[in-house]
């Protein structure tokens, strides 16, 4: 088997066009052994599945020959009772594989969706802990199928197309060993084909796979122009361009239709090529050898066998033609999922970290500096002291890096220089679970999941109790409106929480935080979208919550500032004032104008 | 910017109707569903010419099929036996011939096959996406766009198979089917019959088969259908998974529903593996037969050796369709299910029509008149709205204010015509607004959604959505207005700045900015903006405010208002509480009639 997909990779290899795409060709064959390597883990499968294949290719090479004696002994001979035996031989080998094909075919499906399995366990695990910074460029759709057609593609390959192709290659070797053992002459004859069928298996192969991946990449454009078409449908229909949508929509279709058109053309004589060439060396046989039987140097018997032996090689080469395209597909799909899996996330836990463990809350930040990618800074050489239980209040202009600020604490992304710490530690030298599990999030976008408000609530806590989660949903004024859902905590709140409106589906983030009883609490925007009435109590309530824990705020409302231990003004990614709210009134123009525009109204 | 009062998220209005769904859900997994089949191959009609050819060349290639076997008959009995060097020449040119017209039958049959094949998906897929453009907004909101998406992708792509090779393919291997039956029947009658002794059995066992596999291939679709579900929704929530440090959890509950797709995966082949081989062992069963009566009948001379090896060659591609047909079960079930859930995506009528007599929208001067209009998202709901009646005239800006859920957006919506009032109606200019033609109202109407919304693609282009013939000038200039062109040409890239997913690489207050720049662009006679309640910073916010002014400038408005400003600004101001305007009037006549409205207003400001 080894050899087999070796010789096709290196043959990948030295198909590439271009130089560009050298260097990524070259790894294919890494690639595809790397999906060969999730197999490993079910290896007794795989030895059940070619132990099975090795005894039913046997019992094909039998075959032939019992009917070659069926022919030669028995028919020709007008004995029945051999006649009789030698049917009964048949049905006995072809229950027996029969059996063999249940257990061989079960055993390959089994291995493939468990590699499918642990591939689509390991991307979502990936998925999951890659840090913010990935996820600010992936789509969700390009993940998603990714995870889905790619890992499909390869559970093909792990399974039916490597099986049949090692069978193949088994088959296509014994049928000759055995066609050359009966008679060497007539034997070669029939292997002349062999080359001339796999030389066209390759170049086939060579033309069909930069189509293939074209086409592939084609579909990926036509879906993403699909989503964003939806998912921006109001505005689509307001400014009245469905037709514009369904011309651009029209030309990727088309562009589609061109590809695939092209692949279906080369599709459509590839197989009956490939029909023809073996065909047509079964009839050379029957002429080479009809001769032979003529000139009596060969049995009747034998002839039959040997044409049910060419056909048996026949269907091999077959198989090959379908399953050495679908190889190079798989490749790229490998590639695409290695990619993803290969990618290491930017923040990540020291190895042997130990856990986080807090006395006061105390979080410092040291000359950090931030910046997201290769843009320009984003955060300059912040210092400040958080003292235990102080709220901190940040203020600033958009983009100023507030939101950059308090994401950095739970290590969404890491500083680019300097340190946090917290209690004196270096965030970055304890373990993330550990970090994280201190602090509550109020994210500035509200995510719920789509399953029951009992379950969003108790999210980042799932063994919470009823009681738990109701003390929480009233601190954060969520209880009353669930109460009057027609299920209460049970409602299902639908993908991304739709059911719900902007101001509940705040309200229960607020309520997911407080459930954690986090020693650190960094609310972002939390009650932006919700009415004047219910932000009030929202507000008297975190007041409440806020006690007791270090608290960091992105202000907008007075009381909050009013509120707040320690004021931070940002501005360009700089701390440009600070104090509390009636030092910075005076010494700071900058608060001064925030505060009139901003806060007092 | 502390004065807000009520705010409404971007799919709130409509949310009670979002209980529905529940979709992408399983079908009875039929195996041939003459309602789907026969709405597809309307598709095919176009293409019934290259169809016709395709089934003549398959035609062509089902009796080169059967001629085989029947050159090697008489190779055997005519030439080797006899001993006829030149005769075993000229019938092997014959069977290459065969063979050569086999290849080219195949190949122009496979060609047509599939080139109809996908233009068909080409050309269903370009329906659907045009019949999503004109569902109403009643539609797009209660349903989950990547079902959708798959439905367009996905769906479809399983149709194909079903209709270009599926059918042709059943069709073919029918006829060969019957075309073998009849040349053993007529070449050998007795060895026929007896060799057709397992066909019942054969029967028995592919309708166990096929009841089997239903339910064991549904399971299989369900389930994968909750493998993407449980992986987008932790791609959708990722952040949230980190923050509270459910990595584990989460891994957890999906590995689950993984295991159960694989193990429906594992349950439903290995009925595959059990058919495959009984069939396989009925076709050897019958070779057995074959050999055994045959073998006899030759021995005392009641047939020829050739035709007994002609006899076997036709029983081993009697079982061949057999096979392919079981393998084609899967395929077909599923391409079923796909053509349902296409059907009836096609099917889906569009709660907002035209009506057949809709006139064309002359340019309007913007004046808007609600008359008693009562509005529930589905009959089943409750109203909305009630009995609102409402009179804006040319030019002026009316700011909605009031708590969430009150209807504000609702009013929103049904001006556009998103949805149709229940009862009453909606003017413009005095023209009822189901009396015009839809896109020639939407025309006329500016949006700037409250979530800002972007499409990937440049800056440029987003600017340029709803006039996409606007010149690079036009889109400069309206930027400008927008005052959004500073941070655009801030911007590497300009203009043509790509929007990342989510427009990540933007500000709130920027994409608000680029809103407005469309909005701007487009010159509509009416706007209706639904007012962002992110807070922005003072600068942005100033910037925002002095484009909104320029916007509303000369145009009728309506503001779902957040801002104190533009509430204190505006020409009239509507309080809408529990699906009714309870006041309206100026801000200081509001705040002098000791109202509700003023009643909000010192709540803020005590």
């Amino acid at each position: 088997m080894c050899s087999f997909s070796k010789f096709c990779g290196k043959k990948l290899i030295a198909m590439n066009p271009t130089e560009e795409t050298q260097s990524q060709h070259s790894s294919q064959t890494t690639i595809i052994m790397r999906c060969f390597s999730y197999l490993r883990p079910h290896w007794k499968f795989v030895a059940g599945v070619y132990s099975s294949m090795l005894l039913i290719d046997l019992i094909a090479m039998v075959n032939p020959q019992l009917i070659r004696w069926t022919i030669d002994q028995g028919i020709a001979k007008g004995d029945n009772s051999l006649l009789a035996m030698a049917v009964g031989a048949l049905l006995v080998l072809v229950t027996i594989k029969g059996v063999l094909t249940y257990f061989e075919g079960i055993w390959t499906e089994t291995a493939s969706q468990s590699v499918a399995f642990d591939l689509r366990n390991a991307l979502q695990r990936k998925i999951t802990e890659l840090s913010f910074s990935f996820h600010d460029k992936a789509e969700a759709g390009d993940l998603l199928s990714r995870a889905i057609q790619d890992v499909e593609r390869i559970r093909f390959l792990t399974g039916r197309a490597i099986f049949r192709i090692i069978e193949s290659v088994v088959l296509m070797t014994l049928t000759a060993g055995m066609m050359i053992w009966m008679n060497p002459r007539l034997g070669l004859l029939a292997m002349v084909s062999m080359p001339l069928l796999i030389f066209r298996s390759i170049t086939f192969g060579r033309v069909y796979r930069p189509l293939s991946l074209q086409i592939q990449k084609q579909l990926s454009v036509l879906t993403t122009r699909v989503e964003q078409n939806l998912r921006g449908m109001r505005v689509v229909k307001t400014f009245a361009q469905e037709e514009s949508e369904i011309q651009r929509f029209n030309v990727q279709n088309q562009q589609w239709y061109d590809l695939s058109a092209q692949s279906a053309r080369m599709q459509a004589n590839n197989m009956p090529l490939l029909n023809l060439i073996a065909n047509v060396s079964s009839v050379i046989i029957l002429l080479y050898g009809g001769t032979l039987v003529i000139n009596q140097q060969l049995t009747l018997g034998e002839l039959v066998a040997f044409t049910t032996y060419v056909a048996q090689i026949v269907t091999p080469v077959r198989y090959l033609g379908m399953v050495l395209p679908m190889i190079t597909v798989a490749g790229v799909a490998g590639e695409r999922i290695f990619e993803i899996l290969d990618t290491a996330p930017l923040v990540r836990d020291e190895p042997g970290a130990p856990d986080l463990t807090l006395e006061g809350g105390e979080v410092a930040f040291e000359k950090v500096s931030f910046a997201y990618g290769k843009q320009a800074g984003v955060l300059k050489d912040i210092s400040f002291v958080a003292q235990p239980n102080q709220v901190i209040a940040l203020l600033g202009t958009t983009g100023s890096g507030k939101t950059s600020v308090v994401n950095l604490i739970p290590r969404f992304y890491d500083p680019t220089a300097g340190r946090i710490t917290i209690d004196g530690t270096d965030i970055r030298a304890v373990s993330l679970n550990s970090l994280r599990g201190q602090i509550g999030m109020v994210l500035q976008e509200t995510t719920l999941f789509a399953a029951s408000i009992r379950e969003n609530i108790s999210f980042g806590k799932p063994d919470a109790t009823q009681a738990e989660i109701e003390s929480a949903a009233r601190d954060a004024q969520a209880h009353e409106f669930i109460m009057q859902m027609p299920d209460g905590y049970d409602t299902k709140v639908g993908e991304r929480g739709r059911t719900l409106s902007g101001g509940q589906k705040q309200r229960l983030a607020i309520a997911r935080a407080l459930l954690t009883d986090p020693r650190i609490l960094i609310l972002d925007d939390a009650t932006s979208s919700v009415d004047s009435e219910t932000e009030h109590l929202i507000q008297v309530a975190l007041e409440r919550v806020m006690r007791g824990r270090t608290t960091f705020v992105i202000a907008h409302r007075l009381s909050t500032v009013h509120a707040a231990d320690l004021i931070l003004v940002l501005d360009k990614g700089r701390i440009v004032a600070r104090g509390r709210h009636e030092e910075l009134l005076k010494s700071s123009p900058l608060y001064g104008s925030i505060y009139q525009q901003q806060l007092k109204k | 910017m502390g004065f807000s009062i009520g705010v409404s998220g971007p799919g709130m209005g409509p949310r009670n109707a979002m209980e529905t769904f529940a979709e992408g859900g399983d079908t009875r997994g039929q195996v041939y569903n003459p309602r789907v089949v026969s709405r597809m191959l309307v598709y095919l009609r176009p293409y019934l010419n290259l169809m016709a050819l395709a089934f003549l060349a398959m035609l062509v290639e089902s009796s080169l099929t059967l001629l085989a076997p029947y050159l090697l008959k008489v190779t055997v009995d005519t030439y080797i036996t006899q001993g006829d060097q030149a005769g075993l020449i000229r019938i092997s040119m014959w069977t290459a011939s065969t063979f050569l017209g086999l290849y080219l039958a195949t190949r122009t049959e496979q060609y047509l096959l599939s080139m109809v094949g996908q233009r068909m998906l080409a050309n269903i897929r370009r329906d659907l996406f045009r019949h999503l453009q004109n569902l109403s907004l009643g539609y797009h909101d209660t349903h989950i766009v990547g079902v959708t998406v798959s439905r367009v992708m996905n769906d479809v792509a399983t149709i194909n198979d079903l209709l270009s090779s599926g059918i042709i393919t059943l069709i073919g291997d029918m006829l060969v089917l019957v075309g073998i039956i009849v040349v053993m029947l007529f070449m050998n009658l007795k060895l026929a019959l007896l060799a057709f002794t397992v066909l019942p059995l054969m029967l028995l066992v592919t309708v166990w088969f096929s009841r089997r596999a239903r339910v064991a291939f549904r399971e299989t679709r369900t389930s994968v259908a909750k493998v993407v579900g449980g992986l987008a929704e932790d791609i959708a929530g990722v952040r949230v998974i980190q923050a509270f440090g459910q990595e584990n959890t989460t891994q957890e509950n999906f590995s689950a529903v993984n295991q159960v797709n694989r193990n429906a995966n594992i349950n439903a082949m290995s009925l595959s593996f059990i058919f495959l081989p009984a069939i396989e062992f009925m076709g050897i069963l019958a070779t057995a037969i074959v050999l055994y009566f045959g073998g006899r009948a030759v021995s005392s001379g009641e047939v020829t050796l050739g035709v007994l090896v002609a006899f076997l060659s036709y029983v081993t591609r009697f079982f061949q369709p057999v096979q392919e047909l079981s393998r084609m079960f899967t395929t077909l079930q599923s391409a079923m299910a796909g053509g349902e859930q296409v059907v009836k995506l096609l099917d889906t009528v569009p709660e907002v029509l035209d009506q057949p007599e809709a006139i064309d929208l002359p340019q309007v001067k913007g004046g808007i008149r609600f008359e008693n209009v009562s509005f529930r998202y589905r009959p089943e709901l409750p109203d909305v709205l009630r009995n609102v009646s409402l009179e804006i005239k040319p030019g002026q800006t009316v700011a909605l204010v009031g708590p969430t859920g009150a209807g504000k957006t609702s009013i929103g919506n049904l001006i556009a015509r998103f949805y149709d009032a229940s009862s009453g109606a909606v003017l413009i200019d005095g023209l009822d607004v189901r009396s015009v033609k839809q896109r020639q109202l939407h025309r006329q109407i500016g949006l700037v959604p409250q979530d800002s919304f972007l499409f990937s693609g440049t800056i440029a282009d987003n600017i340029r959505f709803g006039r996409p013939e606007a010149t690079d000038d036009e889109v400069e200039t309206a930027a400008k207005l927008a005052n959004a062109h500073e941070f655009i040409i801030a911007k590497p890239d300009g203009y043509r700045t790509r929007i990342q997913e989510g427009a990540s690489n933007l500000s709130v207050g920027q994409r608000q900015l680029v809103c407005i720049a469309r909005a701007i662009l487009t010159d509509p006679r009416i706007l209706i903006l639904d007012e962002a309640t992110s807070n922005v910073d003072s600068l942005t916010e100033s910037l925002i405010q002095d484009a909104l002014r320029k916007l509303l400038e000369g145009r009728t408005a309506v503001v779902i208002a957040h801002r104190l400003s533009t509430i204190r600004s505006a020409d009239l101001i509507c309080v809408v509480d529990n699906g009714q305007i309870v006041e309206q009037g100026r801000h200081e006549e509001l705040l002098a009639q000791g109202g509700v409205y003023a009643a909000l207003y010192q709540r803020q400001f005590a």
